[in-house]
Parts: structure tokens; C-alpha cells; sequence
């Protein structure tokens, strides 16, 4: 076995047309951004019922990614798996870039994005979006710090170590944050559950592994690196125990709702009669993205079963992001309990959503930032190994 | 303070905590209605306003409070590509059937000024705020337009302004990008007058919202309040608003 | 001889920087109305500041017996053309006048109308014969209770 070394991405023809391609969707991005600033929020699909819509969908599946991308890193630093080691310096670069991408898309779809300073220098301390904003400003820097002590020389491994507990107590932390965005709207039949914090820490899970995975292998492909089958498949398990977590999490989520006669409207919706929503509930996020990626990688593990489970895994993933954001919202509130609502302001309706071209380009330019970076930092710094084949990975004992 | 330029710089910045202390202090003796100039000193701490709404005294083909609101804050205007779903509300008229029993009663819905506000606690910038006389408004000078009010709000009182806003009412700046909600009036109430839905309701002859001071035991509203019964919104949230309501 | 030089180019100088002045420098609009007590070099100055310290008292605190208030600049300030006074949109507004000569962006005017308003009602204090000051409401419910 040799040491692990870590090279810089070559300028290859095909690394420049990845760069011009992400390049370009970043510019669309911008450009439906300075169009949705000039015309306003109107032209979106967002309105006054649906106030978050695809752009958030983006901005937080990047985020929840993001920190599941740096699980990498954290098994081998935190839990001493040695064969995850040659890979957590990119596993942290790419949860950086995934977390600039999300907070990318946050940001520009701000009704008053100039005013970035303020929410910056204004802090309310009994927002969880404000705690937000420093669990995330404080994750650029620990995880930078982390990425750092790996890469310095003849550093004691008890300091990476320490670094890699830090990076990761934080992101448990980021996640839950995120999580609670949601969980603690109590208005709110769709949102309002404690478990959406561990949901979306098991949702991390899974997104980041499959994520890390196809960002890693595309580089490797791209730069003529070898990834072991036997590694990926072993990563790849590890991925449908996360997948699993998710629909458990889920599954107690759905539960604790239906027993409770208030939550039967909603669960009805969500489950049974939500149109749009219960379809891209059963179909996409619990079979295409929960019960086909565990049977891939369980039943039939290889090397093309696990990449077909990670791309599974992360349309599962927007799915179920967008049921929860865009779901949630599309149910009304029940303001006027036992009453039905003759006439009124878009009162006791599912309210209706219909994405804008604009909104899919800014989702879309966030996470071409994402990658952008990620490419960016593979190019410039010594994060990715030049063999991970399966006769170079170091043992776990 | 009529000479600015001769307070220093420090004194002005401070002078924010000096009105504050000054209200404090003279909110025993102070703000006999329709005083002088002399005498308003802003948000009274004393005070909580609030309003009682009749569901039964209200009409159901009336929208009077919607329209005297819309023409006090210039609100309700719409360009080219507005629709129901993108369009402001400050105040609505809901109409409303019992399920079980089949009564319809109408009321409008508002702003409900809690105690505890959702919208105050999740805002990232502080801008959703509430006054010291219990009035919820959103600072627009600090609103990133996050929406993030809009989601915690039970009430669906906020809206989103989607377009530009031009020749806006002098009572109620208002622009694209940033949320607003009812004020109450406040522009009115610190010039001691009573809320445009108020006067208006008042003036259709049915006199269904009830305007006072929640913290005064002696003004009507607590008194209305104290004989008979009536129902907050969601009160199982627990968030004590400042609007009430009678029969519905 | 170095001496000279320095003087004829300090003096050529000042004369070009003198002239530059006088064509770039922006056509401040005359007001009308009383001067302010502070003199307009420190309104000049400071107005930002009096405008962003008093829009929190007023919007806070409800303080609106304040100096700087947005509404009460038009009063002396607004420029009029073809009769109308011209709202933000024009670069003859007072705003504009400085503001693109020192290219800084007010936003002020997303959300405040640019223009006087003839809806003066709120800034006096309401007595209590008006019907819809909050006096003669109590008044009157007071009146319907006796009944």
C-alpha cells in the first residue's frame, strides 16, 4: 500500500468544460435573479400563501447536503475509520462549497438582498433564522480550520482529531438549526414536530453521502483517479442504512400525526389526497428515493447500483424537501376551527404553486456554485487523493 | 431641542433613551385625549391597545373597514400581473358556516397584535417588532423580506409586497420586497385619533369593533370584555392577542 | 527654478480644480420656507443621521413630535415642474440633486412617496371636538352606556 497522496485537479479539456457549463448556469442564475429584483417577487410563483417556494427547496437541500458532505470526514477523524481518511479533506472542502451554494440561493431570493448587512450586523436572539446565520458563518470557519490541520504537515493527529469533533458537535448542530426552521412553526398542521431536527440530521446523512459520492467519482473520472469498488459498495451500504434512518424518522413523523385527531386533515393531504404532493410523497421520496436505493445497495451491490442509488437518493431528497416546504404551505391553516369558509382571502384552501422558470434557474445556479467551488478548491488545493482502488485504501484495524 | 446643531452628536444618539425615560416617567399624569402638542410622547407602556369585534353586529355584505383601510394606508392598487393569490391584505372580511349547526356569521380578520407574536420571535433582523403600547409592526428599514413572519404567523395577517409601490399614502410607506401587516392605525393613534376601520364601521351604523385600552379596567373594551363573553383566535397557541371576538 | 515650477503648477492647479468645481458641482434647488435654526452646512452634513436616529424614535417608539421627519422636508424642498412636484423618478428631485453628484443610492423612496402629501391630518395632535379622535369616540361610548 502506498501513502496517500493528494494532487490538484489537472486543467484538462473536460475539467474547462465542466467550469464553462457551471459557469453558465450561474449566469442564468444571476440573470433571473436581477429580473426577479427588477420586476419583483411577482413574476415568481411564489405569492402570499406560498411565500417559499423553489428557491428554498435548492437553498435547503444544499444546506442539509452540506453538512452530510462533511460525514466523510468525520467518520474517519471522529470515529478513526482509516479507510474514510484519504477522502475527509475533500469531504469538508465540499460541504463548504455546498453550504456557499445554499446560502447563494437563500440570500438572492431575499426581498431585499442589498440589505445582506443588516441581517449580518442585526441579530434577534429569539429567531432560530438568526442562530442560523451563526451556525453557518461558524461552520465556514471551523470546517476551514479543519481542512487546515489536515493539510499542515507534522501536525499531531490528536489536533485534526480534536478539529474533526469541533466540525462535527457544529454541524449536528447546523442541521438541527435547519431543521427547526420548520419544527418549530407552530402555526403551521405541516411543520410544528420536535422530530423535524433528527429528520433532517438522518436527511443529511443520506443527501451528503450521495452527493460526496457522484461529486468525487465525476472528479475521479475526470482526472483519470481510480475508485475502488470495493470502498464505493462499502460507502454505498452505509448509504442505505441513512436512507433507511430517513424513513424511519418519516414514518414516526407521519404516525404521530395521524393519531392525533386534530393532524388527521393534514396527514390525509399529505398521504392520501394532496394530488401533486401525496404522489411525489409514495412515488418519489419513499420508493424511487427511499425503498429502490436500500434494495440496490443491499440486495445487489456494485459499483453502477450504488451510483444509480446515490442519484436516486438525492431526486428522493428534493421530493421530499419539496413536500415539506412547498406541501406544508399548500395546506391552510386552520384558523376558524369547525367552521367552513364561505368567502374569504384564499381561506381554508390548498393553495396552489406553480414554479417559475426564474426560480428553477436560481436553484439551479445555487448548485452550480456549489459544484463551481468544489471544482474550484480540487483544482487549487491538495484535497483529492490520486488512488483510492481498492488495494490502497487503508485498513480500519 | 429646537438648535440641533448644538447638542453634540452623543446627546442625539442618546436622546432615544431620554424620550424613553420621559414616557416612563410621565405615563402616570400623561396623555389626556386630544392634549397638546406638549404632550405626546409616543408608545405609552401604560396602555395596551386593542379591539372587540361583534361578529353578530357585523354585516356580511359590508366591507367598509377594508375599504376605509385600503384608502388610509394606500394599500389594495395592483399592476399587470397581480393576482388574488400575490395580492396585499392588511384587513379581510371572512365569511364563515358552523359545520355542525349551520350558522353563518362574518367578521373581519386583521393584525390580531399578540402578546407573545410569532412574527416577533422568529425574525431574523429584528425588524418585526412590538411597541410598548402592544402594537405589532414590521420596521421596514430593517426587513430583508426573509418572509419568514409570514410562515409563523397564525393569522395569515402578513402579506408580501410583490410589486413596485409608487405615490404611496404619507400614513404608511410601503415598498416591494419588504412584508407589512395591519399597524392599528398608529399613525393615527399617536395623534389620539382611533383606528380608519374603526370610524368607518362606526360611520355604516354598525358599530362592530370596539376600540380601547386593554390595561385601563375602567374602558369599555375591558369592560365589554369582563361582562361577556368572547374568543381569541387560535387561543391555543396561548399568544394573547390584542383583538377579540364577540358571537362567532 | 524647481520653486517656480511647483508654484505655477499649484497655481494652475487650484484654478482647473476652481473650475471643475463650478461645472460639476450639483445645482442645489432653492427652498423655501424658514432657514434651518442649524444653518445648512450641518443639515448638510449630519441629515442622514438626524433622519435615521429619528425614523427609529417615530417608528419605535412612537415619537413624532420630532425635527426630521421625511414628509416635512417636502414642505420647503420639493422642486416643482410643469406645476407638479416631481417625484424621485426625476433627477431635478432635492434628493437626486446631491445624491447623483455624490453617487450615493438612497432607498428611501421604494417604500416613502418622493412627493408632498396633502394629507397633513397627522401631524397635529387631534382635539377632542374632531369626531375621530380617540376622545370623542369614548365620549361617545360613554354617552351610550349612560342610555
Amino acid at each position: 500500500m502506498d501513502r496517500t497522496i493528494y494532487r490538484e485537479l489537472k486543467a484538462t479539456p473536460s475539467v474547462w468544460m465542466a467550469a464553462i457549463l457551471l459557469l453558465a448556469f450561474i449566469g442564468a442564475a444571476g440573470l433571473s435573479v436581477l429580473t426577479i429584483e427588477h420586476h419583483g417577487h411577482i413574476i415568481t410563483g411564489m405569492n402570499n400563501q406560498i411565500v417559499w417556494g423553489l428557491p428554498h427547496v435548492f437553498a435547503i437541500f444544499l444546506i442539509v447536503a452540506a453538512s452530510g458532505a462533511l460525514n466523510v470526514a468525520s467518520i474517519a477523524s471522529v470515529f478513526g475509520k482509516k479507510a474514510y481518511k484519504p477522502m475527509s479533506r475533500f469531504s469538508a472542502l465540499l460541504s463548504i462549497a455546498l453550504l456557499l451554494g445554499g446560502l447563494a440561493v437563500l440570500v438572492l431570493d431575499l426581498g431585499r438582498p442589498d440589505r445582506l448587512l443588516i441581517a449580518m450586523t442585526t441579530y434577534n436572539f429569539t429567531s432560530i433564522f438568526a442562530w442560523n446565520m451563526l451556525l453557518y458563518n461558524g461552520f465556514f470557519v471551523i470546517v476551514g480550520v479543519y481542512i487546515a490541520v489536515q493539510m499542515i504537515k507534522g501536525l499531531s493527529p490528536k489536533v485534526v482529531k480534536t478539529a474533526g469533533i469541533a466540525a462535527f458537535v457544529w454541524r449536528l448542530a447546523l442541521t438541527t438549526g435547519t431543521g427547526s426552521i420548520f419544527g418549530w412553526l407552530v402555526a403551521r398542521p405541516g411543520y410544528d414536530a420536535a422530530i423535524m431536527a433528527p429528520l433532517f440530521i438522518a436527511m443529511s446523512f443520506a443527501f451528503g453521502l450521495a452527493a460526496f459520492l457522484l461529486i468525487t467519482l465525476t472528479l475521479f473520472k475526470m482526472s483519470d483517479r481510480n475508485f475502488g469498488d470495493v470502498l464505493l459498495k462499502r460507502m454505498g451500504s452505509l448509504m442505505g442504512v441513512f436512507v433507511g434512518a430517513v424513513l424511519y424518522f418519516t414514518a414516526v413523523q407521519h404516525l404521530t400525526n395521524i393519531y392525533a385527531t386534530e393532524h388527521a386533515g393534514v396527514e390525509r393531504f399529505f398521504l392520501l389526497e394532496g394530488g401533486v404532493y401525496t404522489t411525489l410523497f409514495w412515488l418519489v421520496q419513499v420508493i424511487l428515493g427511499g425503498l429502490i436505493p436500500m434494495a440496490l445497495v443491499f440486495l445487489r451491490p456494485s459499483r453502477t447500483s450504488t451510483i444509480w442509488a446515490s442519484i436516486l437518493v438525492i431526486i428522493g431528497g428534493f421530493a421530499q424537501l419539496y413536500i415539506i416546504i412547498i406541501g406544508g404551505q399548500a395546506y391552510p391553516l386552520d384558523i376558524f376551527p369547525g367552521y367552513e369558509v364561505l368567502e374569504g382571502f384564499n381561506e381554508g384552501v390548498i393553495n396552489a404553486y406553480t414554479p417559475s422558470l426564474y426560480e428553477l434557474a436560481l436553484g439551479l445556479g445555487g448548485v452550480a456554485v456549489a459544484l463551481f467551488v468544489a471544482g474550484i478548491g480540487a483544482k487549487i488545493l491538495r484535497v483529492l487523493p490520486t488512488n483510492l482502488s481498492d488495494a490502497n485504501v487503508p485498513d480500519d484495524s | 431641542m429646537s438648535n440641533r446643531a448644538e447638542l453634540t452628536r452623543r446627546d442625539i444618539l442618546k436622546s432615544g433613551a431620554a424620550v424613553a425615560t420621559i414616557t416612563l416617567a410621565s405615563g402616570v399624569t400623561l396623555m389626556a385625549f386630544g392634549g397638546s402638542d406638549a404632550n405626546a410622547t409616543g408608545a405609552d407602556a401604560g396602555k395596551r391597545w386593542g379591539l372587540l369585534i361583534d361578529a353578530n353586529k357585523c354585516a356580511a355584505d359590508c366591507s367598509d373597514c377594508v375599504t376605509a383601510c385600503k384608502t388610509e394606508n394606500g394599500w389594495g392598487s395592483h399592476g399587470e400581473h397581480a393576482s388574488p393569490e400575490t395580492d396585499v391584505a392588511w384587513i379581510r372580511k371572512v365569511t364563515l358556516k358552523d359545520k355542525q349547526t349551520g350558522r353563518t356569521v362574518s367578521a373581519p380578520i386583521m393584525c390580531q397584535h399578540c402578546e407573545t407574536p410569532p412574527c416577533v420571535d422568529v425574525c431574523p433582523t429584528g425588524a418585526s417588532m412590538k411597541r410598548a403600547d402592544g402594537i405589532v409592526l414590521v420596521d421596514k428599514h430593517a426587513c430583508i423580506g426573509c418572509r419568514y413572519c409570514m410562515m409563523a404567523c397564525p393569522f395569515k395577517a402578513r402579506s408580501f409586497v410583490h410589486e413596485d409601490v409608487t405615490d404611496q399614502s404619507v400614513n404608511a410607506p410601503r415598498g416591494k420586497g419588504t412584508v407589512e401587516s395591519c399597524t392599528l392605525c398608529v399613525h393615527r393613534i399617536d395623534k389620539g385619533r382611533i383606528p380608519a376601520c374603526v370610524e368607518s364601521c362606526e360611520a355604516a351604523g354598525h358599530s362592530a369593533i370596539l376600540f380601547g385600552d386593554l390595561k385601563d379596567p375602567d374602558s369599555a373594551i375591558s369592560k365589554a370584555l369582563l361582562n361577556y363573553p368572547s374568543i381569541a383566535l387560535r387561543a391555543d397557541l396561548g399568544l394573547n392577542p390584542g383583538v377579540r371576538y364577540q358571537n362567532l | 527654478m524647481r520653486l517656480v515650477l511647483a508654484l505655477i503648477i499649484t497655481i494652475f492647479g487650484l484654478t482647473g480644480l476652481a473650475q471643475a468645481q463650478n461645472a460639476l458641482a450639483p445645482n442645489v434647488p432653492t427652498a423655501t420656507g424658514a432657514p434651518h435654526a442649524e444653518g445648512n452646512e450641518y443639515w448638510r452634513k449630519n441629515h442622514m443621521d438626524l433622519m435615521r436616529h429619528d425614523r427609529d424614535l417615530t417608528l419605535r417608539e412612537g415619537e413624532r413630535d420630532i425635527q426630521a421627519s421625511l414628509g416635512q422636508c417636502f414642505d420647503c424642498h420639493a422642486v416643482e415642474e410643469a406645476g407638479e412636484p416631481v417625484t424621485y423618478e426625476n433627477e431635478k428631485h432635492f434628493c437626486r440633486a446631491c445624491h447623483d453628484y455624490a453617487a450615493v443610492n438612497v432607498d428611501c423612496f421604494m417604500c416613502h412617496r418622493s412627493t408632498p402629501s396633502d394629507n397633513v391630518l397627522n401631524r397635529a395632535m387631534a382635539t377632542p371636538d374632531e369626531p375621530n379622535s380617540i376622545a370623542a369616540y369614548l365620549a361617545r361610548l360613554a354617552a351610550e352606556a349612560d342610555q
